[in-house]
């Protein structure tokens, strides 16, 4: 194509005034901006003293618990299909035979390495007895790799913290069994 | 001047005999403080992770309210280094070489579980690093694919605590450092379990 071809549609640049040229309009348009949010809604929570809102705790994924029966058992009975079911392969689990009558076994260990855990709920989906669970606590830092390996007793004591607030998950509440 | 002594009761070395609006303070403080309200990170997103980092120093979680939202693009500026993702065998030394670059005291982050662990990388990733800390060592980790701006924030906090137990001086009479203090998390996300280990462990210390 030519530059002389009749096809081709030739703008000119527009023409700008002296307030154009000093760049007026764009400065006031960019202050004008400026000015806006200034006057606007603040956006910004002050996190530590302002929690946030979690809609629906109880199908937020957060920090595991394992749940216990009316008697204070822990209500695992070391299947191991949360361990299998786990991508991150976080879950470690040993268990022995059962001194209780209404169960084979049960999990002398439970350990999850939340440091490897990807959070993404398969554990409490595989779980057919709803023992463990995922909460809706979700600002878990550590110092150390040591005090993140969460035990039975620590997941126990999750449980706990987290009951009043969340009771048990079941499809009535939203949850995903 | 001459300071009225008309009740006889010990005065104290230094407190409340300067004019008001002078504040005293001890070397060790008004270097902690200073520390701890100018943490600037280095700008290290390698992966998802790291859109949550951008997130907590965008405006609505807003990591300038902790002195922390100068995101330098230069290791010789940064103080803190949040190792944002997955880090493969080819970034490793990289991520070790930024490291060194960076001036004392620096301390690191290691955010998300990639990071932190190898996350779901870890039984057939054949190209990612088994935790950072294997490469560099790591003051703060935070947990979550990917951890929310909060949990970060979080993570910054607990930075500040371990910054602001720092000592600086020695014993009297002897050249024994006195040890740094590391206080429990103020804030939430720290679960309490009855463990009989001590808190403070030797790894977790400030060296150097």
């Amino acid at each position: 194509m030519k530059t002389d071809d009749p096809n081709i549609n030739w703008v000119e640049e527009p023409k700008l005034g002296l307030a154009g040229r000093m760049y007026l309009p764009l400065l006031i348009g960019g202050l004008t901006t400026t000015a806006r949010h200034t006057v606007s809604k603040k956006v910004t929570v002050s996190y530590p003293e302002q929690e946030p809102e979690i809609a629906n705790k109880l199908i937020y994924r957060g920090v595991h618990r394992l749940n216990k029966d009316e008697q204070g058992r822990v209500k695992c009975v070391a299947c191991f299909l949360c361990a299998t079911a786990c991508p991150a392969h976080c879950i470690d689990i040993i268990g022995v035979e059962s001194p209780w009558p209404d169960r084979e076994k049960y999990p002398e260990s439970f350990v999850i390495d939340e440091l490897r855990c990807i959070y993404c709920g398969m554990c409490e989906e595989a779980c057919p007895v709803d023992a463990v669970e995922l909460t809706s606590m979700y600002n878990l830092t550590g110092r150390s790799r040591e005090e993140m390996i969460f035990d039975k007793e620590k997941l126990l004591s999750v449980y706990d913290a987290t009951k009043d607030d969340e009771p048990m998950k079941s499809a009535e509440f939203g949850g995903t069994v | 001047m001459t300071v009225s002594n008309e009740l006889n009761l010990p005065k104290p070395w230094i407190e409340g005999r300067f004019e008001e609006n002078v504040i005293t303070t001890t070397v060790e403080q008004a270097i902690n403080w200073a520390r701890q309200s100018s943490i600037w990170p280095m700008t290290f997103g390698l992966a998802c992770c790291a859109i949550e980092m951008m997130a907590a120093g965008a405006s609505r979680y807003d990591m300038d309210r902790f002195g922390a939202g100068a995101f330098r693009a230069t290791p010789r500026q940064a103080d803190l280094m949040i190792v944002a993702g997955t880090v493969t065998y080819k970034m490793a030394s990289r991520v070790r070489r930024l490291y060194n670059l960076m001036p004392d005291p620096k301390f690191v982050i290691a955010m998300g579980a990639c990071t932190v662990g190898g996350g779901p990388y870890f039984k057939w990733g054949y190209h990612v690093v088994k935790g950072v800390d294997l490469v560099v060592p790591v003051d703060v980790y935070v947990p979550g694919c990917p951890p929310r701006p909060e949990a970060l924030l979080e993570g910054l906090m607990r930075i500040q605590d371990k910054i602001r137990g720092h000592k600086i001086h020695v014993q009297k009479g002897t050249n024994i450092k006195i040890p740094d203090e590391l206080p429990l998390p103020h804030h939430s996300g720290y679960v309490d379990a009855p463990a009989d280990q001590d808190p403070l462990l030797d790894h977790q210390k400030i060296t150097g």
